[in-house]
């Protein structure tokens, strides 16, 4: 069955700059948006990114780091950008290596990092975002769609029941009637986009408006959410 | 080739087991070798509405346990020689239905039968998914309320995920939509959902329109499928939507404007 091993598979895994680190102010950053979508972080994958950084020479500082993302459920994967001494402290302490600029060592990822990147965010840059997750058909209750690291598009009707998340943005060209919740790591630019909008709740970055609070006016039309000022703001295309 | 059609809806007491009594009883009078089947284990109720609850000595699961079987279990209608029914157990737990006894007796089923109508339990539990899980065909039985819908919308989610289709990524399930217990008067005066409500947010095409009607209680208090009642308007409703699932085109009958026309405001209901 050895062949059963050898299986490509395409993962999002978010990078951390080992320079962080050492920040003071990062691990209460960290702590923040764990904390606003605990699910999405729970053991998420994650690379730590060498590039500029001094030291992370012996297993014993990978080691470390890989404590301090723990903490933060987080599991620390590997690195990338090392320098030849740091990649083996990170082989020692059980860390792989991937090859420098990219995480996921793919065509398509490699196409996506090709392509220019929105505004990083402060605390984690995505690695290269991967292509939007599409879905065709209808989402029904009582199901829930994750866009891990990317945007969400959905063109047909999300019922009462379903719930939208997605680390980028959340297009659903249809009536949205359940939940929507965009940039759930974080995102601050994240948008929500509807032809019909009739949700339960929308959510964008961990604010949140529930259906009572949507300007009625604004209901049954198409429209876009965004963050403004820290406030979600609906607006009617 | 055999169809397995599960007749289900999430939420209890909305007519899934007249409607399977119907459609069977609907599918025997075209002439389709039809056997109906009751998945309810425990609530058995099937045989009531069939009218051969005296005639039971074997059901589903002494078949499934190979202490009887198929032939000794079915049970052919007095009234037409395409019928036959599948009583289940009044005694076991719903747990009783394994899944690859389910899939043998299936199998064995589709040998002899053109159509093989699955009763399904409300919910969305064992019972349930076993029932949908060898669907070919869905019949997703609907009331106009809101309750009714949202449930339904859950099944046709769990239909394109769980049904053994989707795990073979085989053609998915073939998903019909049938609304029953449709009060046109009410749903004019908009204490129902209408038919369109209904369509918009299932988006999944429509075999038919069964409006209340006393004849359904006056037919299972009979044990007489109500599609065996010509002058039933839920029976010729269910006629046409067995029509419908045979590929044939019926326009919509017993369906009133949402509106309120000029001679229903006159006469109240219509
Ligand atoms: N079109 C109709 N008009 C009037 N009464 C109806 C109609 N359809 C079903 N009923 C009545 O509704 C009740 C429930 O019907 P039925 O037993 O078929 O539902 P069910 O979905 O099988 O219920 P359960 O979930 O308990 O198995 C019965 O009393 C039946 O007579
Ligand atoms: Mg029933």
């Amino acid at each position: 069955m050895a062949g059963n091993l050898v299986q490509g598979a395409l993962f999002t895994v978010m990078v951390v700059r080992a320079g962080m680190l050492r920040d003071a102010a990062f691990e209460e950053e960290l702590q923040q948006q764990v904390g606003r979508s605990p699910r999405f972080f729970l053991n998420a994958p994650v690379v730590l990114d060498l590039k500029d950084s001094e030291g992370f020479t012996t297993e014993e500082a990978f080691l470390d780091a890989g404590e301090a993302l723990r903490r933060h459920t987080l599991a620390l994967v590997g690195v990338q950008n090392a320098l030849p001494e740091q990649i083996s402290a990170a082989a020692a302490a059980g860390l792989a290596v991937f090859a420098p600029n990219s995480t996921q060592p793919s065509r398509r990822a490699a196409q996506a990092a090709a392509a220019p990147v929105a505004a990083a965010p402060a605390a984690m840059t995505q690695s290269a975002r991967p292509p939007a997750r599409l879905v065709t058909e209808p989402v029904r209750s009582g199901t829930q769609i994750y866009a891990r690291g990317t945007d969400l598009i959905v063109t047909a009707a999300v019922s009462a029941g379903a719930e939208l998340v997605a680390d980028g943005h959340i297009h659903v060209y249809g009536a949205l009637r359940g939940r929507a919740l965009a940039g759930a790591g974080g995102d601050v630019e994240a948008r929500i986009f509807c032809s019909r909008l009739e949700a339960e709740l929308v959510s964008i970055a961990g604010r949140y408006l529930v259906s009572e609070q949507l300007p009625p006016e604004q209901r049954g039309s198409a429209v876009h959410i965004a963050l403004v000022d820290d406030q979600l703001t609906v607006t009617k295309n | 080739m055999a169809k397995v059609v599960a007749i289900t809806s999430g939420k209890g007491g909305v007519g899934k087991t007249t409607t399977a009594a119907a459609f069977a009883a609907g599918l025997a009078l075209r002439g389709h070798k039809t056997v109906v089947i009751d998945f309810d284990v425990g609530l058995r109720n099937l045989d009531l509405v069939m009218g051969c609850e005296r005639r039971v000595v074997f059901d589903f699961i002494n078949v499934i346990n190979g202490d009887a079987n198929l032939n000794q279990a079915l049970i052919k209608d007095k009234r037409n020689d395409n019928l036959y029914i599948f009583p289940t157990s009044q005694t076991r737990d719903k747990d009783a239905l394994k899944r690859e006894g389910v899939e043998r007796v299936l199998e064995e089923l589709k040998q002899q039968f053109d159509f093989i109508i699955c009763d399904s339990p409300a919910g969305i539990e064992h019972g349930a998914v076993t029932a949908l899980y060898f669907a070919d065909a869905a019949i997703i039985v609907t009331n106009p309320e809101v309750s009714s819908v949202r449930d339904s919308d859950r099944i046709i989610g769990i239909l394109a995920s769980r049904s053994r289709r989707a795990e073979r990524n085989e053609p998915p399930v073939e998903t019909n939509l049938l609304l029953t217990r449709y009060d046109p008067a009410r749903v004019a005066k908009g204490e129902m959902l209408t038919v369109e409500d209904v369509q918009e947010i299932l988006s999944v095409p429509l075999l038919g329109v069964i409006p209340e009607s006393e004849s359904v209680l006056r037919a299972s208090n009979t044990g007489t499928p109500v599609a065996f009642d010509e002058d039933s308007p839920a029976g010729r409703a269910y006629l046409d939507a067995v029509a419908r699932l045979l590929g044939e085109q019926r326009e919509m009958r017993f369906v009133q404007p949402e509106r309120r026309g000029f001679f229903r405001v006159l006469f109240g209901r219509a």
